[in-house]
């Protein structure tokens, strides 16, 4: 039972990350009805953020420590950061601490210029161009945005830590009745799950609510006739391109303690994002959302050690083999609409 | 100067074609004259340096690739010389190899079979290489050594750890200086037990392939053998990037150490996943939660900055194995001094390795007086060398496996730079990681004969 | 002649005569020059551009006709060598058998992959095929590891002893077509020139040829008319009281055949199969070489899997020494210069590279390659042959 428990935290921790990264794809797919293969990389920026901003936070000059010695027997440089001369060591130490959380309003309008740029420099000119053409020109510029950051941060992983405060786990077992130790989750973990289930409700309420959001929507099921009402749908859509890409981009904020952002974790997610997607439904939100949940639960649920031995292998293949059983069953994934992206 | 002019074929065709404008068909396989294939026949010789310069590995070819221009450096006599001065064989002397000058050839692996083959055999094909060496991965070594055997030339293999390479999958034509799995398990296993207590219970999490499975099964059957009980293993696959759904039931299970069978990025990855869900500071039967790290690369502990502090895994070699441990290992300082006055930072245990071999293949022509595979091989099978920085070694002739003391490690806890990550805690002599060339965990392989290629 | 007439019989010849004398067009460079460095005339590279058309070729089968867009194709060029590599090291050395077990087992796979996958159109079905393949990869990766050798993959062993074939005692089996080895060459020298004429290209160049003759067969068949009319309107075909469900099944079959095919030559040039081959990247590439060249042109596939595969084992073979080489005639400081700006595209930037280049073609070009090529053949002929160029290009790409 505890075990299920954690499996289910588990699932949802996972799920939040699909479901943040789905949500941005379908909104794209959705209003502007462009397949884009650089959403992957969007993430990647987004992490690399959270790289970029510590880095900064931590720039440091060098204090060469006559007294010690490096590997080739040179008197020993030190970095010192010049946060710690500015606010003095303490301070200092506990703003570099905190460099995650602080990135996210940093991040914001880097992940909103891109956006910005991205949908007026070069989506744009795709909106009547075969699908294929986006395919290949969102995958070139994933490609070219990857290789970017490779040139600057190297090929390997880079550990971009959770402040001290939120490292460790917290003891669900006890709030629920068990012995202690039984049910122990990471605080960051859970704080990604809070993180996603506000964007998540916050993108949501902007659609419902406001005015802005209505014609998107209204976009969304009949481009042409809200264009022929003398709405100007476009401005809006890039604005829409905009948003998606801060989703994505605070995603991968939020997910750089999770797993040392490197320069292809975008291409990671790609395939299971567009898997989640579809399997959610074409087109529809609450099915991107629901659909990242359900497969991060499953998928949680299949690396058990218990099931793993008893169908060897399922782990490697159960999101593969959901979105087959899914999509046989229901045509159109979980939620989504006719028509979208059938042709 | 053009570099094409230097292959064998370049040159062959200068004296061919000098008057006639049409010189008859010659064989390629059966080219050279001296009956094996790419022989050279200019006053240069060329080397094929076949490294990951895209996807996950990148840093590691990177910095292969440094150490391999090192080595072409000081076998043309440039640079201090590093440890052409400490080996044992006094063979090289720095005038290239049979006074031949060495070129090189780069080519991407991209830690793809069917790439690093493309890339090997457009050096083969194209560049007339004799040689090939590099690599960071067991299928990419496994594939590349099983073409060099085809087209014969000489495969010095780079980082490459399962047992297969030297066992199962073994070439005549293959060299492996680098250590294997059951090299790291025969080493860890005393010192865990020394460390943890013989009375533990391990919990495997294994990547879901062939270097997975062999680096469980030696972890395993070594620290059974001293007490261990094996509480579970369970197969992760290759792609996961994130291992809670893994790590989580870990605590619950009986186990007190989490045995991480995992390199490279997956490594990174589920021990900060391991440190996120506490099992650091945790306890279980009493005793002190402990993770064990079968094979460390330093520059992926890089990648997982502080969460190595205090976990133990198995190097084949370290920077500092000289200045701790005395002239035993003497050929480090020599070979960190060259590369830190050209690169500014330490080598890694895989620029080490590539560094090392190619001395080993220049000795041997050398030795051999002569460019054929077979007569490498010769000189090469039963070789015990010296000065290399693993102290004594030998190169064996059963299995082409190199066989030396294997370094036993720990991150460090407050290390002062991202070059000096971890701590050497004691060094396993060579008899303790040794094993008969029929030993049941490199069953069914045979080297075959050596193929010159004619 | 032979059943084609006009534009497309000028095609098929043009194919023919390139592939026949690529060991020549491949190698311009005198070996000599610093241009060397751009020859690709050389057995393996060879090879794969002509086993990548195949599987490009087979993949426009699919795709430029009836518009559905397999993101799994890699798992039928898997399937059919794994499937050759087995008739090899149980069989037969010959590469024959092992290609006609690729082609069935590749072909049986698809049948099971399309009719579960056809089921569903549009992105669905694109996804559909993404999941067989990524299981299969997976699978192929790890617990069939006794079937498929997992990451190290299967090679001829010196143990390997097949039935028909005579191999003595601890030799390793060599691929051959009755007797003549894959890996037998002839060096023509011409003056500063070489040329290899290899066994193994000219078998995989003669099969290519009959591969896109078969290919140009299928798009102007009534067959091939039918598939056109899925793409345009799936919907109104239906309504007209055709099923069009067994049209495109076949295409799906023969596109999947045409990769077991590519599988199995893969395998008989070069005797190594390994599970990276059924990647979703390796899917991902083939669809890109497709677009690359130009969707549902005749010559296009062709073209983008000599582009692509140029990129990744010409220029990611470039590095820094030979950078210097050819800017050593400028001074130092220039030379230095060059050096710096041309670095980051060439050896391990060879993927930003090839980025750049998927942008600028698809940005450029829409029409991919041969769109290009009609550009540049229509300035040499003037205005008026642009036109009916135009023309023409449109017909064979109709709208999507």
């Amino acid at each position: 039972m505890d075990q299920i428990i954690v499996q289910v935290l588990n699932g949802l921790d996972k799920g939040s990350a699909y479901a943040l990264i789905a949500l941005g794809l379908t909104l794209i797919f959705g209003t502007l009805g462009v397949v884009n293969f650089a959403h992957g990389a969007l993430f990647m920026l987004g992490a690399f953020c959270a790289v970029i901003f510590s880095r900064i936070l931590s720039l440091s000059h060098e204090i060469v420590d006559e007294t010690r010695t490096d590997f080739l027997g040179n008197p020993m440089k030190i970095d010192v950061p010049y946060m710690h001369d500015i606010f003095g060591p303490e301070l200092g130490a506990s703003i570099i601490d905190w460099a995650v959380p602080l990135s996210i309003l940093f991040s914001i309008p880097i992940m909103v210029g891109i956006g910005f740029a991205m949908e007026r420099g070069l989506i744009k000119h795709f909106y009547k161009r075969p699908h294929a053409d986006q395919i290949l020109v969102t995958f070139g510029l994933a490609i070219v945005l990857q290789e970017i950051i490779k040139a600057f941060f190297g090929a390997n992983p880079i550990q971009t830590p959770a402040p001290e405060a939120f490292t460790g786990s917290f003891d669900f077992g006890v709030l629920l009745g068990f012995d202690p130790l039984t049910i122990m989750y990471p605080y960051w973990r859970l704080v990604y799950f809070a993180f996603a289930a506000l964007i998540i409700g916050a993108v949501f309420a902007f659609l419902q609510f406001t005015t802005f959001g209505m014609v998107v929507r209204a976009g969304m099921a009949d481009r042409e006739t809200v264009g022929l009402l003398g709405i100007d749908i476009d401005r809006r859509f890039t604005l829409m391109f905009a948003i998606a890409a801060c989703v994505a981009g605070l995603a991968g904020v939020m997910y750089a303690p999770i797993v040392a952002p490197n320069y292809h974790m975008g291409m990671d997610f790609l395939v299971l994002s567009f898997v989640v997607v579809v399997v959610g439904g074409m087109g529809s939100l609450p099915g991107a959302v629901f659909a990242g949940f359900l497969l991060g639960i499953l998928e949680s649920f299949a690396s058990m050690p218990a099931v793993v031995q008893l169908l060897p292998g399922i782990n490697q293949i159960v999101i593969y083999l959901v979105a087959i059983i899914i999509l046989l069953t229901r045509p159109r994934g979980l939620m989504g609409r006719k028509g979208v992206m059938e042709e | 100067m053009s570099r094409q002019n230097l292959t064998r074929r370049g040159v062959l065709k200068t004296g061919a074609a000098a008057g006639a404008g049409l010189a008859l068909p010659t064989y390629l396989s059966a080219a050279g004259h001296e009956g094996f294939t790419n022989a050279p026949s200019g006053d240069t010789v060329t080397l094929g340096f076949n490294v990951p310069l895209t996807n996950a590995y990148a840093e590691e070819g990177a910095d292969e690739l440094r150490a391999l221009e090192l080595a072409v450096e000081h076998l043309n006599g440039g640079g201090d010389g590093g440890m052409l001065q400490t080996f044992s064989s006094k063979a090289l002397d720095g005038t290239g190899i049979l006074g031949k000058k060495v070129e090189y050839v780069t080519g991407d692996t991209q830690t793809k079979s069917d790439a690093a083959r493309a890339s090997a055999r457009s050096m083969i094909e194209k560049d007339g290489a004799v040689m090939i060496t590099g690599g960071s991965s067991s299928g990419v070594a496994v594939a590349v050594q099983a073409l060099c055997q085809e087209a014969g030339i000489i495969f010095m293999a780079g980082l490459t750890h399962s047992n297969d390479t030297t066992g199962k999958d073994r070439k005549a034509n293959g060299f492996r200086h680098f250590f294997n799995s059951y090299m790291s398990g025969a080493a860890l296993a005393p010192i865990l037990v020394d460390q943890y207590g013989a009375d533990r219970k391990a919990y495997h999490l294994t990547a879901d392939y062939n270097w997975g499975y062999t680096t469980e099964e030696a972890m395993a059957s070594s620290t059974e053998a001293l007490g261990w009980e094996t509480v579970n293993s369970v197969k992760t696959p290759l792609t996961q990037t994130d291992f809670s759904a893994y790590i989580a039931p870990v605590l619950n299970s009986g186990a007190d150490v989490l045995v991480l069978n995992h390199y490279g990025g997956n490594m990174v990855n589920s021990l900060t996943n391991a440190v996120q869900f506490g099992l650091r500071e945790a306890e279980a039967n009493g005793k002190k939660f402990e993770v064990v790290v079968p094979l460390y690369s330093e520059l992926m502990a890089r990648g997982a900055g502080q969460n190595i502090a205090g976990i133990l895994g198995s190097q084949n070699w370290d920077w500092k194995l000289e200045n701790q441990l005395g002239a035993r290992y003497s050929g480090t300082n020599a070979f960190v001094q060259s590369f830190g006055e050209k690169y500014g930072f330490p080598p890694s245990q895989a620029a080490h390795t590539c560094y090392v071999q190619t001395l080993l293949y220049a000795d041997a022509v050398t030795r051999a007086g002569s460019f054929a595979p077979c007569a490498v091989v010769e000189a090469l099978e039963g070789f015990e060398f010296d000065g290399l920085g693993n102290g004594p070694t030998l190169y064996r002739a059963d299995d082409h496996q190199c066989f030396k003391d294997v370094v036993v490690v720990r991150g460090k806890e407050n290390p002062e730079n991202e070059f000096d990550l971890v701590e050497i805690v004691e060094v396993t002599p060579t008899e303790q990681v040794t094993y008969a060339p029929d030993h049941p965990q490199f069953a069914g392989g045979a080297l075959g004969t050596c193929n010159n290629g004619a | 002649m032979l059943g084609i007439k006009g534009k497309d019989l000028s095609v098929f010849i043009l194919v023919a005569v390139l592939a026949l004398l690529a060991p020549f067009l491949l190698n311009p460079f005198p070996v000599d020059s610093a241009m060397a460095q751009f020859n690709a005339g050389y057995p393996d590279l060879m090879q794969r551009f002509v086993i990548f058309g195949i599987f490009a070729i087979g993949f426009n089968i699919l795709f430029g006709l009836t518009g559905y867009l397999s993101f799994g194709h890699a798992a039928f060029l898997g399937v059919g060598s794994y499937a050759a590599i087995w008739m090899m090291k149980l069989v037969s050395l010959n590469i024959v058998p092992g290609i006609i077990m690729a082609i069935v087992f590749a072909g049986l796979f698809s049948v099971l992959v399309g009719y579960i996958s056809l089921r569903r159109s549009g992105i669905y079905f694109s996804i559909l095929t993404l999941a067989f393949a990524q299981m299969s990869y997976a699978l192929a990766y790890s617990v069939l590891t006794p079937i498929t050798g997992g990451e190290t993959g299967l090679q001829i062993k010196p143990g390997d002893t097949p039935l028909l074939s005579n191999v003595a005692e601890g030799e390793i089996g060599r691929a051959n077509f009755f007797g003549l080895e894959m890996s037998d060459s002839s060096v023509i020298t011409l003056g500063g020139w070489e040329f290899t004429m290899n066994v193994g290209y000219y078998v995989c160049a003669v099969v290519m040829i009959a591969a896109f003759y078969l290919a140009i067969r299928i798009f102007r068949s009534p067959f091939g008319m039918m598939l056109r009319a899925v793409k345009s309107n799936q919907q109104r075909m239906n309504y007209t009281g055709l099923n069009s469900k067994p049209y495109t099944l076949a295409a799906f079959v023969i596109s999947g055949m045409y990769a077991g095919l590519a599988g199995g030559l893969m395998v008989a040039m070069d005797t190594q199969v390994g599970p990276e081959r059924m990647f979703w990247t390796a899917s991902g590439e083939v669809v890109l070489m497709t677009i690359l060249g130009g969707a549902g042109t005749l010559i296009g596939p062709v073209l983008g899997a000599g582009f692509i595969k140029y990129m990744e084992n010409i220029v990611s073979k470039i590095n820094s020494t030979v950078l210097h080489e050819w800017f050593a005639f400028l001074p130092d400081g220039m030379e230095d210069f060059l050096v710096t700006i041309f670095y980051p595209f060439v050896g391990k930037g060879w993927h930003l590279t090839l980025g750049l280049m998927f942008m600028a073609v698809v940005i450029f070009l829409p029409g991919g390659l041969v769109q290009g090529g009609q550009k540049i053949a229509a300035m040499f002929r003037g205005k008026k042959a642009a036109e009916k160029d135009g023309k023409t290009a449109n017909q064979q790409t109709p709208a999507e």
